[in-house]
């Protein structure tokens, strides 16, 4: 997977390092900003209620 | 090749949980401490006002200080206990007593979460005081004791801790947070007994 995009990933290494870091930070704002304030909710991991 | 594809996943996974652990330990606090600074500002707005009997859903109650959980520790309390109060600071069960009123004045808060206002509820040692900064008065509680219950022990917020349907004749607080850390499993529940109060001068 990784060796695909990194095949993909356009100029010379260089380049293809900045383009990669770019790739990182976006995945990593999309899971942080998007995907895990969805998800934390669904997980019971600090239920401090109490109730029927 | 499958082996290389099933490898890169397995360390994609432990890295996007990893992500989601450094996530729900500091992502959620700064929401946290943004909502807690507006809850601040509401009740500097709402100090003139003087005793309230209701107060909204959602909207900022007093101040909780507990100086054996060092000199900084003050948050404001949320009305509410649902999802979205929780995510805000401690909150107060709507229904129970207000500070200093004669009955259970119940609060929940995060334990791992959400700035984590609860976390070393644990510490706490009978004597040690829980101060209320209401809108009227400060209100000085001494913890009284802890246990730890099951989700389901709802007695624990009765007017009179444990004994549902009798009638109150003194004023405590009650803290709920989960237990153990991470965990949903159980509760912790810190009990305390209202000790003084002092009236806010009012200007």
């Amino acid at each position: 997977m990784y060796a695909w995009i990194w095949r993909r990933l356009p100029g010379d290494t260089r380049m293809k390092v900045l383009g990669a870091a770019g790739l990182v930070i976006v995945a990593g704002a999309v899971l942080w900003f998007v995907v895990f304030p969805w998800l934390e909710p669904r997980v019971p991991l600090d239920r401090v209620t109490v109730g029927p | 090749m499958l082996l290389r594809g099933f490898g890169e996943l397995s360390i994609t996974v432990g890295l996007i949980m990893m992500l989601f652990c450094a996530y729900l330990l500091w992502g959620t606090g700064s929401y946290t401490m943004r909502q807690q600074r507006l809850l601040q500002v509401q009740l500097m707005e709402d100090r003139e006002r003087g005793k309230i009997d209701k107060i909204a859903l959602g909207r900022a109650l007093a101040l909780v200080r507990i100086p054996r959980l060092g000199r900084d520790y003050e948050y404001a309390i949320v009305e509410g206990v649902e999802f979205e109060h929780l995510k805000k600071g401690p909150g107060h069960y709507p229904g129970s007593a207000l500070p200093g009123e004669v009955g259970n004045f119940v609060l929940s808060g995060h334990r791992t979460t959400y700035a984590a206002p609860f976390n070393r509820l644990d510490e706490l040692e009978p004597g040690d005081e829980v101060v209320i900064e209401a809108r009227e008065a400060r209100y000085v509680y001494l913890v009284t004791g802890s246990k730890v219950v099951t989700p389901r022990q709802v007695e624990v917020m009765a007017p009179v801790p444990g004994r549902p349907g009798v009638r109150p004749s003194e004023a405590l607080i009650t803290l709920l947070t989960c237990h153990p850390k991470f965990s949903a499993r159980e509760r912790l529940i810190v009990f305390g007994t209202l000790a003084g109060r002092e009236n806010r001068r009012t200007t």
